[in-house]
């Protein structure tokens, strides 16, 4: 992997010229920040924010089977999708533990469109294809750039952009036929930041256009790109799951704040045994919200104490710009997943430390 | 573009003499590259460190970096102001941002250090491998 070279998505030189650091990032080179994690950070939260996500990978799943195919796959029920409505769902193995987190839409009557992780996708490929023979399934990620429209100004934005109305759609909901700069797009109101926003499937090569119009539409200072380091923080605020590092293939949506995917009233998925057998016992491990009462960042890795007794790690931490604090996520034992002070260990050093409620921060009017 | 009142490690830190004592901070470069400082961890005064090796920290929102001592010495002074306001060393690395004043134990050690135009080339070097 390391020895293949980086792939760059459509929008490297309008990256390069704002002045963006690239880093590798899951075989791509990806914009990390352009002025600054904090700056950028703060304008998803108070205006709008664009985000380069065409490295994530796109799986079209159609014909008869593949409801089927889908219901087998994923622990959330995609039966329930109406055309043009998408949900969230952890992908397991057999032992229950995380194979990649999606988000899947209804697109057609027999069509379906997987959003997977880009870190993840040839996993994912294969997995689909071995546990979905009988549908059609087709890897559309190198024709598909995404683009992630993020904020409170991001639905006049888009309105501007494209000339259509938005307000009547609703969370989830994916619809086609728009027009940015020319270039037909495909819009759904769905993000990973916490805010109101749409994330916007161009054709690859004129997601450039795309990206220039909705800057043109947003007006000077109106829009400002976005990195991976404000993309982590905005969605650890936000208490969403980075794959990788809060969940992977050992942990189970039922440590992972994720039971409300698992749709025990399918009769069967991969990895359901596994899951009724976790929810029978209870879990020994859960993960939470983590606050730290020193100047000191928990990072991932970082050991969880309770007392004498190492309690589990964390999985994500960085400094809030929001509620200006350092914040944490991480699996502990179960019984001090509720309420308990415990400490966390950084740079060898005991910080004071409590669980706390996720998420860290809810937007207003939600 | 680096101040030549000075000298330059490969850690980023930049040393300055003053009446007998070395002043310490980390260079533009090193801001730049930390973005959005949020924590500084110094020393206590009269602390011993020696020259390559970590005696502070930094956290930016995107990662914490060690502070490790261009040359051998005895802490006489920190810098509280950067622990107070960390964003200043985002503002004013190379002035008012410093981290520590040193008393210095082994006059050689100095000679070891970059002056500014050899750390100049030392960064594009680094920049260039992205």
């Amino acid at each position: 992997m390391s020895e293949q070279r980086a792939r760059r998505t459509p929008l490297y030189e309008i990256h390069v010229a704002a002045g963006a650091r690239m880093v590798p990032f899951a075989g791509w080179e990806m914009p990390i920040q352009y002025g600054g994690v904090v700056e950028e950070h703060r304008a998803v939260r108070t205006r709008a924010g664009l985000f380069d996500v065409s490295h994530m990978g796109e799986v079209r799943i159609e014909g008869p089977a593949a409801l089927a195919a889908l219901q087998r796959l994923l622990t959330n029920d995609v039966s329930r999708l109406a055309v043009g409505a998408g949900l969230y769902s952890p992908m397991c193995n057999p032992t229950g533990g995380i194979v990649d987190d999606l988000i899947v839409f209804r697109v057609d009557d027999d069509a379906y469109m997987m959003v997977v992780n880009a870190s993840r996708s040839a996993t994912d490929l294969s997995w689909i294809r071995e546990h979905a023979a009988e549908a059609a399934v087709h890897d559309i990620s190198d024709e598909v750039a995404l683009l992630a429209l993020q904020g409170p100004r991001a639905e006049a934005i888009l309105s501007e952009a494209s000339g259509a109305d938005y307000s009547r759609m609703q969370p989830f909901q994916i619809a086609s036929g728009f027009r940015v700069a020319g270039a037909e797009v495909t819009v759904a109101r769905t993000g990973y930041t916490g805010e109101d926003g749409f994330e916007i499937s161009a054709p690859w090569g004129e997601a450039a256009a795309v990206w220039e119009g909705l800057f043109a539409a947003a007006g000077p200072g109106g829009l400002t790109p976005v990195g991976l380091g404000a993309r982590d923080t905005l969605r650890l605020e936000s208490g969403m799951m980075l794959y990788g590092q809060d969940i992977d293939e050992t942990t189970s949506p039922l440590e992972a704040p994720l039971s409300w995917t698992v749709s025990f009233d399918k009769e069967t998925f991969v990895g359901r045994e596994a899951l009724a057998e976790q929810r029978r016992r209870g879990v020994s491990r859960r993960l939470v919200g983590i606050e730290a009462e020193e100047r000191a960042i928990p990072r991932h890795g970082a050991p969880i104490l309770g007392g004498e007794a190492r309690i589990g790690s964390v999985t994500s931490g960085t400094f809030s710009p929001t509620l200006r604090c350092p914040i944490a996520m991480g699996y502990v034992q179960r019984e001090w997943a509720t309420g308990k002070e415990l400490e966390v260990e950084v740079r060898g050093r005991r910080v004071p430390a409590r669980v706390v409620r996720l998420p860290f921060y809810k937007r207003k009017g939600r | 573009m680096y101040p030549d009142d000075r000298k330059y490690t490969k850690d980023h830190e930049w040393a300055k003499r003053e009446d007998g004592l070395v002043r310490v901070g980390i260079t533009s470069f090193a801001a730049e590259r930390l973005s959005d400082i949020v924590f500084v961890e110094l020393p206590k005064v009269g602390a011993e460190v020696k020259a390559g090796e970590a005696f502070g920290a930094i956290e930016s929102v995107k990662a914490a970096s060690d502070l490790y001592a261009p040359i051998s010495g005895k802490i006489a002074e920190a810098n509280a102001a950067v622990v107070e306001t960390p964003e200043i060393v985002n503002q004013d690395p190379h002035g008012t941002a410093w981290m520590v004043v040193l008393e210095a134990s082994d006059e050689a050690e100095w000679e070891g250090l970059m002056d500014a135009a050899a750390y100049g080339e030392f960064v594009a070097s680094e920049e260039g491998e992205g």
